[in-house]
């Protein structure tokens, strides 16, 4: 596979990830923000935004189990992972995340027990994604292709 | 009853009732104002002081009355007990006045039966009196007949009387005893003397009493009807009497029952008696007898019964006949008919017997005098009475019925003035109510805008951002202007909506306006591409800002640009041939100079005619008085007063339209609206901003010739010292502009006809970096041979004049083509509408020209035009001087900034950005930790904080940071203090601008409030952060550009 089918590639399959609304512009502007001082600031972001979203994701999980739930604590989890979400330009994990939120300020048990189903589900795709968004990226500088404009 | 009575009486009743309805209304008030000891407090001040009662009582009432007032306000259960409390006071006083008018009837009616009563006294009286006098009389006469005959009959012998004298003497006196109809003599006559007497008569003694019952119609049988007395031990035969009374000549008075009770009475008393009433004889009507004894000698006063006895020589009577006599005297009097007269014989009290009158009175109204007739045995009384009913006391009635009715208006005035302000305030209530819902309503509405112009933001901002990434993409100028265009307009959509969310705003009276730095050129031309295409074809528009208006002045942009398009837009409506023109000066410069405006009004940029502009600020303040007096009130430490004209030669506004221009949603006529478009709020918005900006806004207007709007807006100036700014200006004019475009140092040469047009095209060309010279004519031109020999690079033609005579531009065409072929010989540019333009593009045109330069000019698109044609390269294309994120990465460079966020995300993605534009970025993943990091004096330009943090959040954080930053500042020595060093100020006050993805206003404002300087939105938007950073560093000196 040579380098300009990979590029094509990546650019076709950044911009499914737009259209179907995985990503936002935000992490266009993440990647406007990668520049030769940070060659894998996008990366480096992104994982930290997997770490604590798999953190968060636990600690709501958990907060729900319990007999007593701690809404607060729950909206405040939530609001980290809404702004990481946000910050990346996660946009389908965000509006879940709104969602969530909806219900927790409702405390609605079943809804928040749903919604997070939905998080979770939002999350892994999304990760999923980006795995294989970085994987074409890592690819394409392997083979010596230039990226594409962001 | 004389009518001042009733005024006084009315007038006490009144001072009376006063009285008691203070007292009344007092005690109703204090009953619930006060409670139990006001009433007793009212009370005691009611008995004690009885002087000054009226005034106290007054103040207490009105006193109570404001009470009631404030009671009344205070909420809906006073509220009732106010409308009760009326209520009663308006039954109390009906009650008050009903029984006022009663007294004062009863009081007027009683008042008058008295003097009926009176009336009936005093003719009783009279009458009484009258009749006793008569009888008196009569009676003294038949006593001195009773002399006469001692005298002359039993005095002399013979006697000198005799029946025939008697009768004729009594017939010739009658006139002296009116009230007697008739007067006998009757003589003493014992048993033993009776025949004798008999005898000397001629007649036998007769009897009475046996025919009394019997009617006797006819004398001729008076004789053989009456019997012979029988034996008596005496009599007392009649021997004389007077004709009328004839027939009882030898009838025996003794034998007769009230006869023979009065003659023995008479004897014994010696004084005239009386009998009571009874019929009489023959005429059978009522009378009464009096009699006299007629003694043989004067007898002393004290004399026994028995001496008087035997004394005696004869009777004297008088027949009265006392209904005829009554009825005689009565009417000798006046007012006879109005009453009724009784007399009646009392002697005995259980059996009155009536000697006068008939009962035909209905009137109950009685009056009893006594009579005395000098007989101290017989008791006689008159009754008198009046023969109608008392009427009706009319007076009374009325004046009572008067009394009440005006009781009754005063009351229904009073109730009515109270339902009416109860309903009045039961209406201000419910309005109340409704302007509540209203302002809800209100508020739910801004809230909706709020939220919807919030939807539309952000796709609006997908489109801008989009419009960014293909303006750093490899475009051509035109491609860039293009691009330029749609974002001018999508970022004018944007404000459009802020301008939506700012009439909320306005109406609330919340509006603020910014302080930031920008370029009202630049602005200008914003506002003029984004007119361009909705112009018409035959409009011009054009802009020209003075020299001395300096490049860089703070102010609202935004709000600045607001005003200038809505007064452009509003022109562009209503001009249909013609131009718009908008220009900007300096207050100073415009007051300073006078004369030129003449000539603006003769010749016009398109030689329609305009209104005198001036006219539109001659009532502003700032010209009337002196203008530095504006400055006091500015909020710059440097202003500068801005003038901006927008003249038009369209329809111009009606006369009667003109006063209420800038009234909100006023439009000349409904049909504009459906016509232009519009919601009229445009001048309005205007109106307010402008005097945001301490400025003033006017306008002149002449139907059919064009309207020229004109306001004031006072700016900061972009550069402290004046001096130093225009230097500066001129600088950056002349070298940032030309290094961009690369005309520096060319030369140009505009032919135009119009001077103000030349000036426009003149005004763009220099900020191009181009000299400039204008020659108002192609004559000129081509008769001027050292055109050719300058060094010129361009010719500018005015669309007019090539359309006038394009056979002399082709001759100069071609001159310009060779004039030297060593150098690049003079573009020509055609400056035209689009009108023009269309057909321009059919006419011939090479390498040389003509090029089209499209009006509306403005400077990105002039360069363009010029730099195609030119051939000048695109070694500009990228650089974009006024991008925010150049700018952003001047102002950032080597700041050392600090981030507190708690999310390790969103900190990496701040700091990424933030390094991007070349600041020093630190990282705090809390409160505390910054609190540690910040410890005054700061050695951080600026920090970004997340609002919403465990622990701390971003307010409490900037609240701790302040109170050390306020401790610190008050341990330094004070020159420190003093000392104007901006390095020294940032050490004890740090910016900290909150980080957060809620865009609503409020949270600016709270952030504000908080000790915050401001908000930038997460994720960073280029130009909200420029915008709000360049609040710290645009001035700072310290920043090597």
């Amino acid at each position: 596979m040579d380098a300009l089918q990979l590029r094509r590639q990546l650019i076709e399959y950044t911009a499914e990830l737009f259209s179907e609304g995985f990503l936002d512009e935000q992490f266009t502007q993440l990647q406007q923000l990668q520049d030769e001082n940070n060659p894998d600031f996008v990366v480096e972001v992104v994982s930290l935004f997997f770490q604590d979203s798999e953190r968060l994701l636990n600690e709501l999980a958990k907060s729900l189990s319990q007999q007593e739930i701690d809404f607060k604590k729950m909206d405040a989890h939530v609001h980290q992972l809404k702004g990481s979400s946000s910050s990346v330009g996660a946009h389908r994990v965000q509006r879940s995340c709104i969602s969530f939120r909806d219900f927790c300020n409702a405390k609605n048990v079943e809804g928040c027990l749903e919604c997070l189903q939905k998080m979770k589900h939002e999350y892994s795709l999304v990760k999923d994604k980006l795995e294989t968004f970085f994987d074409l990226e890592q690819q394409l500088s392997t083979t010596g292709g230039s990226p594409p404009p962001p | 009853m004389s009518l001042f009575h009733v005024l006084g009486f009315g007038l006490k009743v009144g001072h009376l009732v006063w009285l008691l309805c203070c007292s009344l209304v007092s005690l109703l008030s204090n009953n619930w104002v006060a409670g139990d000891g006001g009433v007793m407090g009212t009370k005691a001040s009611f008995l004690g002081d009885g002087g000054k009662v009226p005034l106290n009582w007054l103040e207490k009432f009105l006193g109570n009355v404001y009470k009631i007032h404030q009671h009344y306000y205070q909420g809906s259960g006073s509220k009732k007990v106010g409308k009760t409390w009326w209520r009663k006071l308006f039954f109390a006083w009906i009650m008050v006045w009903s029984v006022i008018s009663l007294w004062v009837f009863w009081g007027m009616s009683s008042q008058a039966a008295d003097k009926r009563k009176e009336t009936l006294v005093s003719m009783c009286d009279e009458r009484a009196r009258m009749l006793q006098d008569q009888f008196n009389v009569s009676m003294n006469h038949v006593q001195a007949m009773s002399i006469l005959i001692s005298t002359f009959h039993h005095g002399k012998y013979p006697s000198a009387i005799d029946q025939a004298t008697f009768a004729r003497y009594t017939e010739r006196t009658a006139f002296e005893r009116p009230l007697t109809s008739g007067v006998a003599y009757a003589v003493k006559v014992l048993h033993s003397e009776r025949e004798e007497f008999e005898r000397q008569q001629g007649w036998k003694i007769k009897r009475m009493d046996a025919h009394v019952q019997k009617p006797v119609h006819k004398d001729n049988y008076e004789a053989e009807v009456y019997e012979l007395s029988p034996v008596q031990e005496e009599y007392a035969p009649v021997i004389f009497a007077q004709d009328t009374i004839s027939h009882i000549i030898s009838l025996d008075m003794l034998s007769g029952k009230e006869d023979r009770e009065n003659i023995l009475r008479a004897r014994d008393s010696g004084k005239g008696v009386l009998t009571a009433p009874f019929r009489l004889l023959k005429t059978n009507s009522l009378g009464v007898i009096l009699t006299f004894a007629v003694y043989k000698k004067d007898l002393l006063p004290n004399a026994t019964p028995e001496d008087r006895i035997k004394e005696t020589y004869g009777y004297l009577g008088g027949v009265f006949h006392i209904e005829s006599l009554v009825e005689k005297l009565l009417q000798q009097l006046a007012s006879k008919q109005t009453i009724v007269v009784n007399v009646y014989d009392i002697t005995n009290h259980s059996h009155p017997i009536s000697m006068y009158g008939s009962d035909v009175s209905y009137d109950v109204l009685e009056h009893v005098s006594s009579l005395n007739f000098g007989d101290p045995f017989r008791m006689h009384e008159m009754r008198c009475r009046f023969k109608l009913r008392a009427p009706l006391p009319w007076l009374a009635i009325f004046t009572s019925i008067g009394i009440l009715v005006i009781a009754l208006l005063i009351g229904h005035i009073f109730y009515a003035t109270m339902n009416r302000i109860a309903k009045v305030e039961d209406d201000f209530y419910k309005m109340m109510g409704l302007k509540k819902r209203a302002e809800d309503a209100d508020v739910a509405k801004s809230q909706f805008l709020a939220t919807v112009s919030h939807e539309i933001r952000t796709p609006m901002n997908g489109v801008l951002g989009m419009l960014h990434m293909l303006m750093d993409t490899n475009l051509d100028i035109t491609q860039q202007d293009y691009v330029r265009t749609a974002q001018a307009s999508g970022k004018a959509l944007v404000s459009l909506m802020n301008e939506v969310l700012d009439q909320a705003k306005i109406e609330s009276g919340k509006i603020e306006l910014e302080a930031v730095q920008f370029d009202v050129r630049s602005i200008l031309d914003d506002v003029l591409s984004l007119f361009s295409g909705k112009s018409q074809d035959k409009v011009e528009l054009a802009a020209f800002i003075s020299d001395k208006v300096p490049s860089a002045i703070i102010g609202d942009p935004g709000r600045f640009r607001q005003i200038i398009t809505n007064l452009v837009g509003n022109s562009i409506k209503f001009t249909e041939r013609g131009h718009i023109f908008v220009t900007v000066h300096l207050v100073e410069e415009v007051m300073s100079s006078v004369e030129p405006e003449m000539e603006l009004s003769r010749n016009s940029l398109s030689g329609y005619p305009v209104s005198d502009r001036r006219r539109s600020w001659e009532k502003f303040r700032t010209f009337n008085q002196d203008g530095s007096n504006m400055r006091f009130s500015s909020p710059f430490s440097n202003p500068i007063s801005l003038i901006v004209s927008v003249e038009d030669t369209g329809v111009g506004i009606p006369l009667e339209a003109q006063a209420r221009v800038f009234t909100p949603y006023m439009q000349v006529r409904p049909s504009i609206s459906r016509t232009h478009g519009g919601t009229g709020i445009g001048l309005s918005i205007s109106k307010c901003l402008v005097g945001l900006m301490n400025g003033e806004i006017g306008f002149v207007s002449t139907p059919k010739v064009g309207s020229t709007f004109t306001f004031t807006a006072v700016f900061g100036n972009g550069c402290p010292v004046s001096g130093e700014c225009k230097s500066w200006q001129v600088n950056r004019r002349s070298v940032a502009v030309d290094e961009s475009y690369g005309f520096h140092g060319m030369n140009a040469l505009v032919i135009d006809s119009r001077p103000i047009r030349a000036k426009v095209t003149r005004y763009h060309l220099q900020r191009l970096g181009i000299c400039v010279q204008v020659l108002s004519d192609m004559s000129h031109v081509l008769s001027d041979t050292s055109i050719c020999n300058m060094k010129v690079n361009m010719v500018l033609v005015e669309w007019e004049i090539w359309d006038k005579d394009p056979s002399s531009l082709a001759i100069l065409r071609d001159r310009l083509r060779n004039t030297a072929e060593s150098r690049v010989p003079p573009k020509l540019f055609i400056l035209a509408n689009s009108a023009g333009s269309m057909r321009m593009s059919s006419s011939a045109s090479d390498a040389f020209g003509p090029f089209v330069l499209m009006k509306p000019l403005r400077v990105s698109m002039m360069a363009a035009s010029l730099q195609r044609a030119m051939g000048i390269g695109n070694k500009t294309s990228n650089c974009n001087g006024d991008s925010p994120s150049v700018s952003l990465r001047n102002l950032l460079q080597g700041r050392k900034i600090l981030i507190v966020d708690d999310n390790r995300v969103n900190l990496r993605v701040a700091e990424g950005a933030l390094k991007k534009y070349g600041a020093d970025v630190v990282c705090a993943g809390s409160g505390k930790e910054a609190i540690s990091l910040l410890k005054p004096p700061h050695n951080f330009d600026a920090c970004f904080m997340d609002i919403q943090m465990p622990d701390k959040d971003g307010f409490e954080t900037t609240k701790e940071i302040r109170q050390m930053e306020r401790a610190y500042r008050d341990s330094l020595p004070l020159e420190d203090l003093f000392s104007d060093s901006r390095d020294q100020s940032s050490k004890w006050h740090l910016p900290i601008l909150a980080m957060t993805a809620d865009v609503i206003h409020a949270t600016h404002e709270k952030c504000l409030e908080k000790g915050m300087n401001g908000h930038v939105s997460k994720p960073f938007e280029a130009e909200q952060l420029y915008r709000e950073v360049s609040r710290f560093f645009h001035s700072s000196p310290d920043q090597n550009e």
